[in-house]
């Protein structure tokens, strides 16, 4: 710690931080365009200007660019001074000169940092009068709208999307008062995190463009802290509603899981909320009511219930609330988890590596810190892209602790980090069926059948140390590539292990347990991050339940008369056939989903659930990471949560395990009660009868306009608004104004910090945590007795090397980041991203020993049931496999890896 | 005492004044120009609608009686798709026209919108766009903003150079 | 007098006062107005006098409200004492030598017993509507009208004294030699004032005061209850007025040119002006000024009056 006097008051703060963040971290307002928290210092903007005093005597003083300065003990600076705020003033004078003043047709206005700065520095009077620069704007593709003549020349953007991010497409072009930031021709940002650099430029320059189509101001949208359901890393996420429907998607800050950013799957895979494909009416197969109400469909399903057998699926997309209270409906032993076979097996698998072994899965930014990566099987970009950035920080943890050590730079002096490090990169191996976009920043990036893959990381592990099997039939170069593995990871500080659903693969699991393990033998804090399927799968899991394959059996055999599917796609979970056939025999088939699909096409009864917008829950991460979902707008017409569906079919059926619960506290609390593994679930968030000076939260800002005339063309008279019991947060904008919870922060604003900035107000220091501490509650811990290698439920068995078969495929899974996910898709721009139509990947030798040359069309049959795709030819790909794009819509196969038959 | 007989006598004098009340139905009241009446969105010298659906208007109302949704053309020029004033709330305090940064809405000397049914004092943009440019003609929004719309691409605003040639390498 | 007349005395007084109550709101609304250079009411009939009507039907057809905190039998009940004791006043004023309810011998006494009486109504409109800003209204009534009551007392008896009698139309007849106008002009002003002070009219409107306690003791009446207020607040008025006139001015007394009742009312009306007049031009003093003024001034300058007019009287 040291002591710094500002403007005479003396303050204990952390060393080895810059001034501005010394500064900021206090409270004191202190404007600045460049720094960024995640990205560091370059002191490009001359913005944070202060004096600095040699000692107590000296008056006059120095001005010094605050984030470029270290802090020091002893240091004595003033933020007030008037030459420094002077010079603030003139210097945003100067960024003006060329801004077009537009804020009224600007996105940005109202959340807008650089208007922010204008008024902390006094700059109210324009004082240039002559002519504006302007440029010509690029397509930057579905996400961002950009305009360049607002552009202040912070070099944010690029500072992100280059150096942070890896993106290669964008970049600073032209010279003096004419740099221009973007493509070098126009066309769409091929990044997978572009929708930050909405957040990262402090103007109006790029934009969200899904928002510009339903523009509403920042001050006008109900907010509610969310997560994002794209996939299984549970980013946390602010979704902003607007006349009813979802608006905007930006970043929550969680200083334990996805930081500042998003990927552009959760920022833009939202509007699938507002599709017209949504059920938002009661259905009844051959109802002759005209229109069914709630009492009508619950009467109806009444005599469904007590009179015949009834079964569950649940599912790995519902929350945590829903599946319970299905499992509890249907009783534990007809509760079915609606996953394939493969995302059972693997689900199950990494569940107990991470309950019984003695390795801790970080948290993503645990992961970003780490210093040397493997990762087995995983196309993280397209499954868990946030992971990928983090993987994109930890590579440069090495490098930069070089750079520290031999230039004497501090990590957040960026610009001098980076001349030091050049493109170096630290320790990372990526191992997977074929190429992946992190393979540029990887060590060594080496692809294989999964299961050789698998017998690498067994090597290695056995390298390590691992009681393993020994592996003889390795080629020299992997042998080569077992010994660089093993030695960089023994070389680490804090070695991290990534697999998990990529490949399908339950070898390649076992393999990164045995790894981290041996890591973990040897006495470091090695790391094991799995990958899930969905954004529940790991909390579905753990509820526990029975196989789907064992519904599909039960209902063939005719001991079912009724099955309840909760937020399911059956197709999804399994191929074409096997769900026809089983919709076939299924008497009663009652779905509750938001998104009219084939299952709907073929359900008895169809129950309007809430998307994540409209329903509070709970999802478990990959992490095992509890973390709550709130609830955006009041729903409309019959649409309600799963989980209240639910409990009104047990309140009407008399069901003795749902007595008494009404609200999401009692299900949460009967959670916690009944299943010990989610003990503390109910204390995720503060419960509904929160209060704050007596007041719930509001979801509004202050600020929100419109209520007595948003309605009032359908009826002068403005009706109630809707009153939360669930939560204690509130629907409208009357409520506590001053900082919620951690977990229930519904959005970012300060007086005075109206851009997304205002995350520097709620930490505990800048880029660490939230002030009452980073959401969510983690139900996975190592297991601690396991401290030797005799307790450590070693795998021992590599699998068999991998021989392709005569006239058969080994179909592999694909992964698309836009595409594979199933809801993410219905979102216009999502789709325009997806590859189209689905296709097999083959290598060269496969093509041309079947006989079949890019984009022809190759039929496979896969379990008797012939499919056909379009050829694309992939020579990274190990012969005798085939790469298949599970998820992509009209694939008809849910479930790879699988054999295909020519 | 005496002032208090003094303003009894001022007052019974006032008996012999001319009386000052306009005899409204019949005889109406010179409004003067800025009279804060019924509001109306204006258009500018082109007859384009000077609203670009800023939202500023709504966030000044301190009653909340303006909702609007902004949307854009395919030239990029942004108007309001709907523009809702809920007079049975509105207190014509003219917050609107001051936050209005495009001189769009505008506070008019017309104050004779009583109506036996209150669902008819909710006004939509056909019923406030009135064409005529209101207290501010010349204003035209879009020739001082950058934004680049249909017939007015960039740098052909006010005070602007032409757009940057960023292949250029002159100095 | 015969019965026949007699009964014919009480209707037409009864009649012709609740007309003219009901005539002085519109009268005031037009008098205020004028010295306000402004019309008032002039749509509904011939110089809008039909407002009075339109005023009496609306009160008849508003409903009949009690607030459900309120004492209910209390409530119902105030607003008709105001009413009862202000006609039962005008029982004992001679309007002109044969026109007269009750020629009673004490009916000085009568009339400062009943107006008395008014006070109960403030009270007790304003307990019974158990809303603070009522109580507050009544407690400042009662104060007002008991304290200005004790002076209105002492000031009448200079009258009493030159007359010796407590008969009005005694006294009426005692000024034929000269009005008592002169001789009593000090007492003829304390009793104007206590006059509006009990009768609780602008400027001494203080249980109300609107600005302050939105309509004071009577902020939970509406309807015909409130009607019954406004009524006997009319009435009062004129019957203060009727009382200058029957003390001072020499009652119906006036030259032959015009019959004795006439002479009565358009001396009462003269001074029904004056009070639409105060109410155009005073500003409402302040509570403790009011009381201060009634008992550190009016209350010894009424006693010194007494005190000079029995002296002289005895020195004659």
């Amino acid at each position: 710690m040291a002591i710094i006097h500002i403007d005479g008051k003396s303050y204990d703060v952390k060393e080895g931080r810059n001034l501005l963040e010394a500064c900021l971290s206090l409270g004191i307002d202190l404007p600045y365009f460049c720094w960024h928290p995640a990205l560091g210092s370059v002191g490009a903007c001359r913005q944070c200007a202060v004096k600095s005093f040699k000692d107590e005597k000296d008056t006059k003083g120095r001005l010094i660019m605050s984030c470029m300065e270290p802090v020091k003990d002893q240091l004595r600076i003033s933020v007030t001074d008037q030459e420094a705020s002077a010079f603030r003033e003139q210097v945003i004078g100067w960024l003006m000169t060329n801004h077009p003043h537009d804020c009224a047709v600007c996105d940005e206005g109202g959340s807008c940092h650089l208007q922010d700065m204008t008024v902390m520095t006094g700059h109210s009077y324009r004082n240039y009068h002559f002519t504006k620069r302007t440029y010509k704007n690029q397509y930057l593709g579905p996400f961002l709208n950009h305009e360049m003549n607002r552009c202040i020349q912070c070099y944010r953007c690029v500072r992100f999307y280059k150096d942070f991010a890896g993106g290669k497409d964008m970049d600073v072009f032209a010279a003096h008062n004419h740099v221009y930031f973007g493509r070098h021709k126009e066309g769409t940002l091929e990044s997978e995190f572009s929708g930050n650099l909405a957040e990262i430029c402090p103007t109006g320059v790029f934009t969200d463009k899904t928002l510009k189509q339903h523009y509403t101001r920042k001050w006008d949208m109900t907010y509610a802290p969310s997560i994002c359901q794209g996939c299984s890393l549970g980013c946390n996420i602010i979704a902003g509603e607007r006349y009813g429907s979802l608006r905007q998607i930006s970043t929550r800050y969680n200083g334990a899981v996805n930081g500042y950013f998003l990927c552009d799957r959760g920022r833009y895979g939202y509007e699938f909320v507002n599709s017209p494909r949504r059920i938002r009416e009661i259905a009844i197969r051959n109802s002759t009511l005209a229109t069914i109400t709630a009492d009508d469909a619950l009467r109806h399903l009444k005599d469904k219930l007590t009179g015949g057998r009834v079964i569950g699926i649940g599912s790995p997309r519902a929350s945590l609330e829903s599946n319970f209270v299905l499992q509890q409906l249907v009783g534990q032993d007809q509760f079915y988890l609606g996953m394939t076979h493969t995302e059972h097996d693997l689900a199950t698998l990494a569940l107990k590596i991470l309950k019984q072994g003695p390795v801790r899965t970080p948290s993503m930014q645990e992961a970003a810190a780490a210093d040397a990566v493997l990762i087995l099987g995983e196309d993280l970009l397209n499954t868990a892209p946030m992971l990928g950035l983090a993987v994109r920080q930890a590579v440069r943890r090495q490098p930069t602790q070089d750079a520290m050590n031999a230039a004497h730079v501090l990590a957040w002096q960026d610009a001098a980090v980076r001349e030091a490090m050049q493109d170096r990169n630290g320790p990372c191996f990526i191992l997977n069926i074929q190429p992946t976009g992190l393979d540029e920043i990887a060590t060594r990036a080496y692809h294989a059948a999964p299961d050789n893959i698998a017998r690498i990381g067994f090597a290695v592990a056995q390298v390590l140390g691992a009681p393993v099997t020994v592996i003889t039939d390795l080629t020299e170069e992997e042998r080569q590539l077992v010994q660089q593995i093993a030695d960089a990871l023994s070389a680490a500080a804090r070695p991290l292990i990534i697999a998990g659903y990529g490949m399908g693969n339950e070898a390649s699991l076992r393999a990164a347990a045995d790894v981290s393990w041996a890591l973990h033998a040897q006495g470091k804090p090695a790391m094991l991050s799995f990958t899930m399927p969905e954004c529940n799968t790991l909390g579905l899991e753990m509820l526990g339940g029975l196989r789907l394959d064992s519904a599909v059996d039960a209902v063939l055999n005719g001991e079912v008369d009724t099955v309840i599917v909760l937020e399911n796609d059956l197709y999804r979970r399994m191929d074409k056939h096997t769900a026809d056939h089983f919709l076939k025999h299924c008497k009663d088939l009652v779905l509750l989903d938001h998104l009219y699909n084939a299952t709907a096409e073929k359900a008895t009864v169809l129950l309007p659930a809430g998307s994540f917008a409209e329903s509070d829950g709970t999802l478990v991460n990959n992490e095992g990471r509890a973390q709550r979902f709130f609830q955006v707008y009041g729903a409309t017409g019959a649409i309600q949560e799963s989980w209240r569906w639910l409990l009104q079919l047990g309140a009407i059926t008399g069901n003795e395990r749902l007595r008494h619960m009404q609200f999401l506290d009692d299900v949460t609390e009967a959670i916690a009660k009944r299943q010990p593994v989610f003990a503390g679930i109910d204390h995720l968030t503060p419960p509904a009868d929160f209060r704050i000076a007596g007041q719930k939260i509001p979801r509004e800002p202050h600020r929100y306009s419109g209520r007595t005339a948003m309605q009032a063309n359908v009826n002068v008279s403005e009706p109630k608004p809707p009153v939360d019991d669930d939560t204690a947060l509130s629907f409208t904008m009357e409520g506590y104004r001053g900082e919620p919870p951690s977990s229930m922060i519904p959005f970012f604003w300060w007086p005075g910090w109206n851009s997304v900035q205002s995350i520097n107000k709620f930490q505990v220091e800048i880029g660490g945590s939230l002030h009452d501490g980073d959401p969510g509650k983690r139900l996975l811990e190592p297991n601690g007795n396991s401290n030797g290698n005799g307790h450590i439920p070693w795998f021992t068995d590599a699998p068999e090397h991998f021989v392709p078969m005569a006239g058969h495929l080994l179909m592999v899974p694909v992964y698309h980041i836009y595409g594979s996910e199933e809801l993410s898709v219905h979102t216009p721009g999502i789709a325009e991203r997806s590859p189209g139509a689905p296709y097999i990947m083959l290598n060269p030798d496969d093509a041309k020993r079947y006989e079949v040359a890019e984009h022809h069309q190759l039929q496979l049959a896969v379990n008797g049931h012939p499919y056909t795709f379009t050829v694309k030819i992939n020579p990274a790909l190990h012969r005798g496999m085939a790469g298949v794009p599970v998820g992509l819509q009209g694939i008809g196969i849910a479930e790879v890896p699988e054999l295909g038959k020519l | 005492m005496f002032s208090l007989l003094r303003s009894m006598w001022l007052v019974f004098l006032h008996m012999f004044h001319k009386r000052e009340t306009y005899q409204y139905p019949e005889e109406k009241a010179p409004l003067p120009a800025r009279w804060r009446g019924r509001i109306a969105l204006t258009r500018d010298p082109d007859g384009g609608e000077r609203c670009v659906g800023c939202y500023l208007c709504a966030a000044a109302c301190p009653v909340d009686c303006i909702s609007l949704q902004a949307t854009e053309d395919e030239h990029g020029r942004r108007y309001p798709e709907f523009f809702r004033i809920n007079f049975s709330r509105c207190i014509f305090c003219g917050f609107c026209e001051e936050a209005c940064p495009t001189y769009a809405i505008q506070l008019l000397p017309d104050f004779e919108m009583a109506e036996y049914n209150r669902q008819n004092l909710v006004y939509e943009k056909e019923n406030l766009l009135i064409n005529s440019q209101g207290k501010y003609p010349g204003y035209n929004y879009y020739k001082v903003a950058g934004m680049a719309i249909g017939g007015k691409d960039k740098g052909e605003a006010e005070r602007e150079e032409p757009p940057v040639d960023i292949k250029s390498l002159l100095p | 007098m015969s019965a026949g007349h007699h009964w014919l005395v009480i209707g037409g007084v009864l009649f012709v006062l609740l007309n003219t109550a009901a005539g002085l709101i519109w009268l005031e609304r037009r008098m205020l107005a004028l010295w306000q250079d402004r019309y008032g009411p002039n749509r509904a009939g011939p110089f809008g006098i039909l407002v009075v009507l339109a005023d009496t039907l609306k009160l008849f057809f508003k409903e009949d409200w009690i607030p459900p905190f309120a004492d209910k039998v209390v409530f119902v009940f105030a607003p008709a004492v105001v009413v009862a004791s202000v006609l039962l006043s005008f029982t004992v004023i001679p309007f002109a030598p044969n026109v007269l309810v009750a020629d009673f011998n004490v009916g000085l006494l009568f009339f400062l017993a009943m107006s008395s009486m008014g006070v109960y109504s403030i009270v007790l409109g304003g307990w019974a509507s158990n809303n603070k800003y009522a109580l507050l209204g009544a407690m400042r009534g009662a104060s007002q009208m008991i304290s200005y009551e004790v002076f209105m007392g002492l000031s009448v008896m200079g009258v009493v004294i030159l007359s010796g009698s407590f008969n009005l139309r005694e006294i009426v007849e005692a000024q034929k030699s000269g009005w008592y106008i002169l001789p009593q002009i000090v007492g003829f002003f304390i009793f104007l004032i206590a006059g509006i002070a009990e009768t609780h009219r602008l400027p001494f409107d203080i249980p109300e005061a609107e600005s302050e306690l939105v309509a004071g003791f009577h902020s939970e009446y509406s309807g015909m209850k409130f009607g019954m207020f406004f009524i006997g607040e009319y009435m009062g008025i004129t019957l203060i007025s009727a009382m200058v006139v029957t003390l001072y001015f020499g009652g119906w007394l006036g030259p032959a040119f015009l019959p004795p009742v006439i002479w009565f009312v358009l001396k009462t009306f003269a001074f029904i002006m004056l009070f639409i007049l105060l109410r155009a031009s005073m500003p409402r003093p302040r509570y403790d000024q009011l009381m201060e003024y009634g008992w550190k001034i009016l209350f010894p300058l009424s006693l010194v009056n007494l005190l000079i007019t029995a002296a002289i009287k005895l020195m004659l």
